[in-house]
């Protein structure tokens, strides 16, 4: 036997298990499903996949679409490697701690699956830009960040096309593929960006953020979160145990114990017992538990999707899935809806019925807090005769300080009409979004 | 200005390392976990991912008994093997790269089949807190699961196949103090006061505070005044009905204080009163199952070799008869809720001090039951916890795998009941265990090497099973024609899901902490479908 054959018959052993399933038919594949070698050559030459994020779930996921037959895996992330991380994210030592999270993890991967070429992005996902993201034929999400994945979402749908019949041009489509995790519960999705539920579509399936409301925190406390938020939100700025230049840093251990043991004399002082030191950590930097268990199978259930994906050798879960180990095993899997009047996904004018009278503080917090929108820091900008006019900017300081008398003044004051386009930037998304205005005298109560 | 120095010692490095676990099940239920010892029957992709994830949060020990002999076909499925480790032994090429994940953990390979140490040093189990098989054939499951009940170490049995898994867990009786529940009943107390809560309540009058003071009372207080007032025109008996619950909404809106317009000022502890009342006013009660717990015969008849929980469970009984007037020991946890810090730090501790009233009285009586029996002692702290989850102890009593296997008459009619309906994740499980059937007689997997060749023999296995429990066979082949595909592949990400889900039950099993299945769990990755069944 020559080595060359040599080679291809231990390729040949080496993938039997998958190219069981790849190369024979079976009847309850997915009705394209041709079997064939040719998908697994697909899978190992051509299937470019992007993971997102290489922590908990992103390293599982990188190990499952390695032993997949994955080859072309790109991998980002903008951590380094932390103690707290060894819990679960397996690709990781202690030697590691303080190297980017991406390189090692595809470095481990490489070395460990013989062939295979994952490719690390030590960065931020928005420092890449659509040319990057465009070149995938699936992504798939490991993030524990909302944030991220909605300005993920909003990239991928910025890559759609239309055709000149307005209908979508279907190889424009990026499958996106996301998982998460919370303790013992996750989820497992499969979107098609412009033709199911996306991110934005499903706002409501986020739990809502805790929050304490300051008059409680100051006045009222009653839980010994609420001492620590105090000194959190408060008695640091108040004190600046460190100078007035450093702010408080929760993976700062000296940082972490002057909050506690201020959290600790002002509960002492009010009778409230049990500041500990594991809750200040987690209420000064929203410590959310996880374990590896929980991030095995929901990554695994994600990288099972992607193999559907990329082989068409069956239907993918139609279309998310939320697990709950807490009690048994449980899984419920449903079809989320798209919103037709997406924010992120319609392809059509937005438009935010309005009442003529309003202020530009009623648009402003109606963005941010509207189930449809969930904003941050909405920027709003309008063209007026050609020319652009930044109407409100909370993160620029000095464009704030310029503009927040806006937020009093009335929309036609600032000469906004029925049938005005005004262009929204957020944290959220990656594209500026128009919405056209559209003037109703609405029976609601616009003092809010 | 000087630079703070904090007294404080800072956390352990094990304490961060464990940081985001610790949060779930605590101090105590990881110490539970580094006190356990896992034995793995055969290192497969399944196998070294459940180690993967008992491994990573820290358990004692594992021994992975295994004497296969790497194959190209392992590495290229198993994450825990690598190319030089063609040829050797499976098992301690598998514990070396799992056990790199945590120096903390100890590890031992023993390179026999286990039918062999099971004839030979039937012993050898008995110091595992659990022993997890994969991939072993029928006669060794029957063997092997009936020794494991025998002398009762929990065991989970499990396989992935394709895109179908399965799990089963085999322990005779796992009881649970902390289940975690998703929604946790409030113990209030409202409609029997205890007598330090009752005193409180009377000592307020409602009308007399001040403004300030009035938008600051507890809603608890509030709804208790309402249901007094209301008591006063209804023969003192407590509000049940739709209708009584409207009544005591209209008496708390009553209670909002007016403007000088006479226009209700917003003052949110009564908004949640009148929010509180559906759900607040439901009267106090011993629930069915804690009853059925306290006046089991292993409660009742306990002997020195009876398991702490047991002996708990006696002392909470003796404490319901007296002490607590047909009630548990009061849970002593508030909800959150609008109030001045005064008012619910002082409500707070008047249900925390009933709470280590009553817990120090189930104390007593637990010594009085150890001294007695002459048996091991149980901490006060366990007693405590013991109480505060009085409310929600769980206990499930399994069955043996091997009864399962034989089909007896009680398993044949649940199996038969399902698949009337038809529910197709019992016929995943007919298809599993007919696809163990087909690889005893042929000692291969069906459509190992080829599909069509194999399906009349695997549908021989199916009918075979299905005449066992009165069943007709199936009306179309489709599931046969599937499972001879798959051809007893392993596909990795099943194999990484059902992993995940063994370790998980593993971890519950050895920290006592949160529901474990009951008993079997069966995944379909192909309809991303999930199904759990009580064999």
């Amino acid at each position: 036997m020559t080595s060359e054959s040599q080679t291809a018959d231990y390729q040949n052993r080496r993938w039997q298990h998958i190219r069981k399933l790849l190369e024979r038919s079976g009847p309850f594949c997915h009705p394209d499903f041709e079997a064939s070698a040719e998908i697994l050559n697909f899978i190992m030459n051509c299937c470019k996949v992007l993971i997102v994020g290489a922590g908990g779930l992103g390293c599982e996921l990188l190990k499952d679409l390695a032993l997949m037959g994955f080859k072309k895996l790109h991998i980002v992330d903008m951590d380094t490697i932390e103690l707290s991380n060894l819990n679960r994210q397996f690709l990781f030592r202690r030697n590691d701690i303080g190297l980017p999270k991406a390189k090692c993890a595809v470095e481990f991967v490489n070395k460990r699956v013989p062939g295979c070429e994952a490719v690390a992005h030590h960065c931020a996902i928005q420092d890449l830009d659509e040319d990057f993201y465009r070149q995938f034929h699936i992504v798939v999400c490991g993030l524990d960040s909302i944030i991220a994945r909605r300005w993920l979402n909003g990239m991928l749908v910025s890559l759609l096309q239309y055709n000149d019949d307005r209908s979508l041009d279907q190889s424009s489509v990026i499958p996106m593929v996301d998982g998460g995790t919370e303790g013992f519960k996750g989820n497992a999705r499969v979107i098609l960006p412009g033709m199911s539920a996306c991110i934005e579509c499903t706002l409501d399936l986020y739990p809502p953020q805790k929050t304490f409301p300051l008059c409680t925190i100051a006045n009222t406390p009653r839980l010994p979160e609420h001492c620590i938020e105090y000194v959190k939100v408060i008695q640091w700025a108040k004190e600046n145990p460190w100078g007035s230049s450093t702010t408080l840093d929760g993976d700062d251990p000296q940082h972490v114990v002057w909050v506690y043991e201020k959290a600790q004399e002002r509960a002492m002082k009010h009778g409230i017992a049990n500041v500990t030191y594991r809750l200040t950590q987690g209420v000064l930097k929203n410590i959310i538990p996880a374990v590896a268990s929980t991030n095995a199978a929901i990554a695994a259930a994600c990288a099972t999707e992607v193999f559907k994906l990329a082989s068409s050798c069956c239907v993918n879960m139609n279309n998310y899935m939320v697990l709950n180990m807490a009690d048994g095993v449980y899984t419920y899997t449903f079809s989320a809806e798209k919103r037709p009047d997406c924010v992120a996904c319609c392809n059509s004018t937005r438009v935010m019925k309005i009442d003529p009278d309003a202020t530009l503080q009623y648009i402003y917090t109606k963005l941010c807090e509207d189930q449809a929108y969930l904003m941050k820091s909405p920027g709003i900008t309008t063209v007026i005769n050609g020319c652009n006019k930044t109407l409100y900017m909370s993160s620029i300081k000095s464009i704030e300080e310029r503009t927040k008398d806006n937020l009093k003044k009335k929309l036609t004051d600032l000469g906004l009409f029925n049938g005005a386009d005004i262009l929204v930037a957020d944290v959220t998304t990656p594209n500026t979004i128009t919405i056209k205005l559209k003037f109703e005298t609405l029976d609601v109560d616009m003092t809010k | 200005m000087a630079s703070p120095s904090p007294k404080s010692p800072e956390q352990s490095e094990k304490n961060k390392q464990y940081d985001r676990q610790l949060r779930l099940w605590g101090d105590h239920g990881q110490s539970a976990l580094e006190s356990g010892h896992i034995c793995l029957i055969n290192a497969t992709a399944l196998g070294t991912e459940i180690l993967k994830s008992i491994v990573l949060p820290g358990i004692g020990a594992i021994t992975i008994v295994d004497d296969c002999t790497v194959s190209d076909e392992d590495i290229g499925s198993n994450f825990f093997l690598e190319m030089s480790s063609k040829g050797l032994n499976r098992g301690s090429e598998a514990l070396r790269l799992v056990l790199e994940l945590n120096p903390a953990v100890q590890g031992h390979a023993v390179q026999e089949p286990p039918d062999q140490i099971l004839d030979e040093n039937p012993d050898f189990f008995k110091s595992f807190s659990l022993v997890i098989a994969t991939t072993i054939s029928e006669k060794v499951t029957q063997s092997l699961s009936q020794h494991l009940w025998d002398i009762n170490v929990p065991f989970i049995l499990c396989q992935s196949v394709g895109f179908l898994g399965s799990l089963r867990i085999q322990i005779r009786e796992h009881a649970v103090t902390e289940t975690h529940p998703d929604n946790e009943q409030t113990d209030l107390r409202l409609d029997e006061p205890f007598m330090s809560l009752l005193e409180h309540l009377e000592s307020i009058d409602i009308d007399a505070l001040d403004l300030k003071d009035h938008g600051h009372i507890p809603w608890i207080i509030i709804l208790y005044k309402a249901v007094q007032k209301w008591k006063i025109n209804n023969n003192n008996k407590w509000p049940v009905t739709r209708n009584d619950k409207e009544d005591i909404k209209n008496i708390i809106r009553d209670f909002i204080r007016k403007d000088e317009n006479g226009i209700p000022i917003n003052e949110e502890n009564f908004e949640e009163a009148i929010r509180a009342v559906n759900t607040a006013l439901m009267p106090t009660f011993l629930p069915k199952n804690i009853s059925k717990l306290m006046y089991n015969s292993a409660a009742t008849n306990l002997t020195k070799d009876s398991s702490s929980f047991w002996i708990m469970c006696s002392a909470l009984r003796a404490f319901v008869e007296a002490e607590g007037k047909g009630k548990l020991p009061v849970k002593g946890i508030l909800p959150d809720m609008t109030a001045s810090t005064e008012h619910y730090v002082k409500l707070q501790n008047i249900y925390k001090m009933q709470a280590a009233n009553d817990a120090e009285i189930v104390y007593r009586k637990v010594r009085q039951i150890v001294t007695q029996l002459h048996c091991d002692s149980i901490s006060e702290a366990d007693v405590k916890l013991f109480c505060r989850h009085a409310h929600d102890l769980y206990l499930v009593k399994g069955s043996c795998v091997a009864t399962e296997l034989q089909l007896g008459n009680s398993v044949a009619s649940y199996i038969a009941t399902y698949l009337e309906e038809p529910d197709v994740m019992m016929v995943h499980y007919i298809m599993l265990r007919a696809a163990g059937m087909f690889r005893s007689e042929h000692c291969r997997a069906p459509g190992d090497w080829e599909p069509e060749g194999d399906i009349a023999k695997l549908k021989t296995c199916v009918n075979k099973l299905l005449g066992d429990i009165s069943c007709s066979p199936f009306p179309k082949d489709d599931h046969i024609h599937e499972m001879c595909r798959y051809g007893g592949a392993e596909i990795h990400s099943v194999s990484a899901f059902l992993g995940g889900c063994v370790a998980h039950e593993a971890i519950k099993i050895i920290t006592k902490q949160y529901k474990p299945v009951n008993n079997t769990f069966i995944y379909d990755g192909a309809s991303t479908n999930t199904a759990t069944f009580e064999f």
